[in-house]
């Protein structure tokens, strides 16, 4: 497929602790195509941070290293560059955001001198750099850029940082903007604003946008295709769409049945009990068996993946009812309004 | 030691004129020099914040005064003319406060010599009174001031480089691939902050010398331990912050994140670390020449004027004055150095700011 920009295939990316080997990403495997968004859904520790610092090569190491698979980015496995090429790639060809825009930033620099370092250490000169920094700050939506530029990350608001890492991250025109929970620290109203930038940004810019998030208001707002993981794996994989007209994961179900806009108001929601097991010792069986209301003996061993879903009730057929009305609590038709994704102008906070 | 300068210094003392004029220079350029430091940190948002918080402490501000009024003793100790009759050079405080020699002690503001069998008429007053060779106590405690200065400020300057290289690399690339590093520089600092710094220092200046120079090495190889320890733990704990994982997601090179990214950071701790160092500094200073391996004679110390005085509290009477005068410039300038370096630290210590 020429389209596809990024491919992720099998990437292990392990820690080695006290307790032992930490598998924190262990055989994931997606693609984000040119200009379109991937969204990796999921609870804490399910590795999703880590794949998207794996495909940078930002893992702490020496504890964090990859164990194997591969990243390949327009043809080329990143994993194969030497670290000055890959020190092109970043920034470059991939841009990226973090979690949170409070402490992202240098305290010591102003905006402008960090946006301009950005630019000069991919080639450009200081003037050009200040230039483009002045209208990339226009472009995220920063009114009065050239005041911006002289101040100090300290003077600007939570959101204000998270539109400079944007304009930061984009400086470059990468051909991938990584996003790793933009805006989990930041207030509802203000996330509403950075995604609907991000949204528009990507469609005028064309760039592709992985989005990694907890919050599956984002996902069905932004992503075109989503991943959903656990325990570091991808257990489902689909179209946007699709996945939230039918959820065929276990796990993605009960994702979805603990949202609140999906149930009717006055009953209890739905939760997940337990927690992601310890990922120094993944269950040898299907890893979310212990938190499945569907469980069966099948789950002993490790679930086949067919047609993108990682659960033995796929192979076994309908055993579970997956396919029909047993997908939500409420058990809503697929086609009800609670069941719609959320309308971009009325984006909620929704975790997951 | 062979001296590279020496020919430099030789040809020099052929031209006393040039040669005064030159050391002139020296700390004309040094306060020119901290004046534009000064202003153009001050621009920065957060030592401006800095500065309004310390303006706010009436202790800050003594603080300050008292250095300022040290500082202006030392520098008209520095700058002077030559005076081709005596053939000597003459600071503007030789002119100002130089004495006529006395035979013997004399208590402060006296008009006879103390101690003697049959007391003589001074030829002047002394406000500080005279010691056991007739020199005023005055004159030579404010000769001790520049000395100080000297040590302080030489000895930090040497310091620092090396104290923030050295941290800066083993705070970096602890625990990682080049963990070696690391290890090395902190086996060098654990093996020389085990052996007693007097003694350190002492034996320094046994190979070195004796001299102002001298000291500020001697003094320096034992300094720039703890300023390495403490940049180094600063370096951890910045290596681990958001933004310099944020540079390395947009290609910064390993030096850039290194200069540019984390070294700024470091300034407060660095600035602390020397203000609260400098008092140190000059208490070492007069130990060292109190046990008589200090700056050497003819050079104005308050540990000279402590060690000249040693035996004079045992007379009869009380020789005080001698002992009494150079305690209090260099608790002065000690307690000023310590009250401006608590107030920095407060004003500036990122670990004590939310």
């Amino acid at each position: 497929m020429s389209d596809v920009l990024l491919s992720v295939e099998n990437l292990k990316t392990y820690f080695r602790t006290s307790r032992g080997i930490v598998k924190a990403v262990d055989g994931v495997s997606f693609t984000v195509e040119k200009g379109k968004t991937r969204a990796l859904v999921g609870e804490s520790g399910c590795g999703k941070s880590m794949t998207a610092l794996s495909i940078l090569q930002l893992v702490p190491e020496p504890a964090g290293y990859i164990d194997g698979g591969k990243i390949v980015f327009e043809g080329r496995d990143l994993l194969d560059l030497t670290w000055s090429d890959m020190r092109t790639v970043r920034g470059k060809d991939i841009g990226m955001i973090f979690q949170e825009p409070m402490t992202s930033l240098n305290p010591t620099f102003t905006i402008g001198s960090q946006l301009s370092e950005a630019m000069t250490i991919h080639g450009k000169d200081f003037g050009t750099a200040i230039e483009r920094a002045v209208e990339l700050l226009d472009l995220v939506g920063i009114k009065d850029a050239r005041q911006t530029l002289r101040q100090y990350p300290h003077e600007l608001s939570g959101g204000m940082r998270q539109r400079v890492m944007i304009a930061i991250a984009l400086s470059n025109n990468p051909k991938l903007l990584i996003a790793d929970e933009p805006t989990t620290a930041l207030d509802v109203t203000v996330q509403a604003q950075i995604l609907r930038l991000l949204k528009d940004l990507q469609e005028r810019l064309g760039m592709a946008v992985l989005m990694i998030t907890h919050n599956l208001g984002i996902v069905s707002e932004i992503a075109d295709d989503v991943s959903v993981m656990y325990a570091g794996q991808v257990v489902e994989e689909s179209a946007t769409g699709a996945l939230f007209s039918m959820p065929r994961h276990p796990y993605t179900q009960g994702l979805f049945a603990s949202l609140p806009a999906r149930n009717p108001r006055g009953q209890d929601l739905e939760t997940l009990e337990g927690i992601v097991p310890d990922a120094a010792a993944w269950p040898s069986g299907c890893r979310f068996a212990e938190r499945c209301k569907k469980k069966f003996d099948a789950c002993s061993v490790p679930a086949p993946v067919v047609e993108g879903v990682r659960c033995h009730l796929m192979v076994s057929g309908g055993t579970g009812g997956v396919e029909n009305g047993e997908w939500g609590v409420g058990n809503q038709p697929p086609n009800s309004p609670l069941t719609t994704p959320h309308s971009p102008d009325a984006p909620e906070a929704i975790d997951a | 030691m062979g001296n590279p300068l020496l020919p430099l210094q030789l040809w020099l003392d052929d031209h006393p004129v040039l040669q005064n004029w030159l050391y002139n220079l020296v700390p004309v350029l040094v306060i020119v020099l901290l004046a534009l430091a000064l202003r153009q940190g001050l621009k920065q948002p957060i030592w401006a914040e800095a500065a309004r918080r310390i303006r706010r402490r009436p202790a800050a501000l003594w603080a300050i005064g008292i250095i300022g009024f040290y500082g202006l003793i030392a520098f008209s100790d520095s700058i002077g003319l030559y005076d081709a009759k005596k053939q000597e050079r003459v600071s503007l405080l030789d002119a100002i406060s130089r004495r006529e020699k006395e035979r013997y002690y004399s208590a402060p503001l006296a008009t006879m010599t103390t101690g003697e069998a049959f007391p003589k008429p001074l030829k002047e007053k002394h406000i500080l009174g005279t010691d056991g060779k007739g020199d005023d106590v005055l004159y030579q405690t404010l000769k001790g001031a520049r000395t100080a200065f000297i040590i302080g400020g030489l000895t930090s300057l040497l310091t620092i480089p090396v104290g923030i290289i050295l941290g800066l690399l083993s705070g970096f690339y602890s625990g990682t691939k080049y963990k070696w590093i690391d290890d090395l520089i902190t086996y060098i600092y654990t093996v020389i902050s085990s052996i007693p710094s007097i003694l350190l220092q002492i034996a320094f200046v046994m190979v070195l010398g004796k001299g102002i120079f001298q000291i500020c090495i001697a003094l320096g190889m034992a300094r720039w331990v703890g300023l390495c320890r403490q940049v180094r733990g600063e370096t951890l704990r910045h290596r681990e912050r958001e933004y310099v994982r944020g540079a390395r997601a947009l290609g910064v090179s390993t030096w850039g994140i290194l200069t540019r990214h984390i070294l700024p950071n470091l300034l407060p701790t660095v600035i602390i670390f020397t203000t609260l160092g400098i008092s140190g500094l000059i208490l070492s200073e007069a130990i060292l020449s109190y046990l008589g391996v200090g700056v050497g004679d003819g050079v104005g110390s308050w540990g000279n004027m402590i060690n000249a005085s040693r035996d004079e509290l045992a007379r009869e009477p009380i020789l005080w004055w001698n002992l009494a005068s150079a305690s209090t410039a260099m608790l002065g300038i000690v307690l000023a150095f310590n009250l401006l370096g608590d107030a920095l630290r407060d004003a500036i210590d990122p670990r004590l700011r939310s």
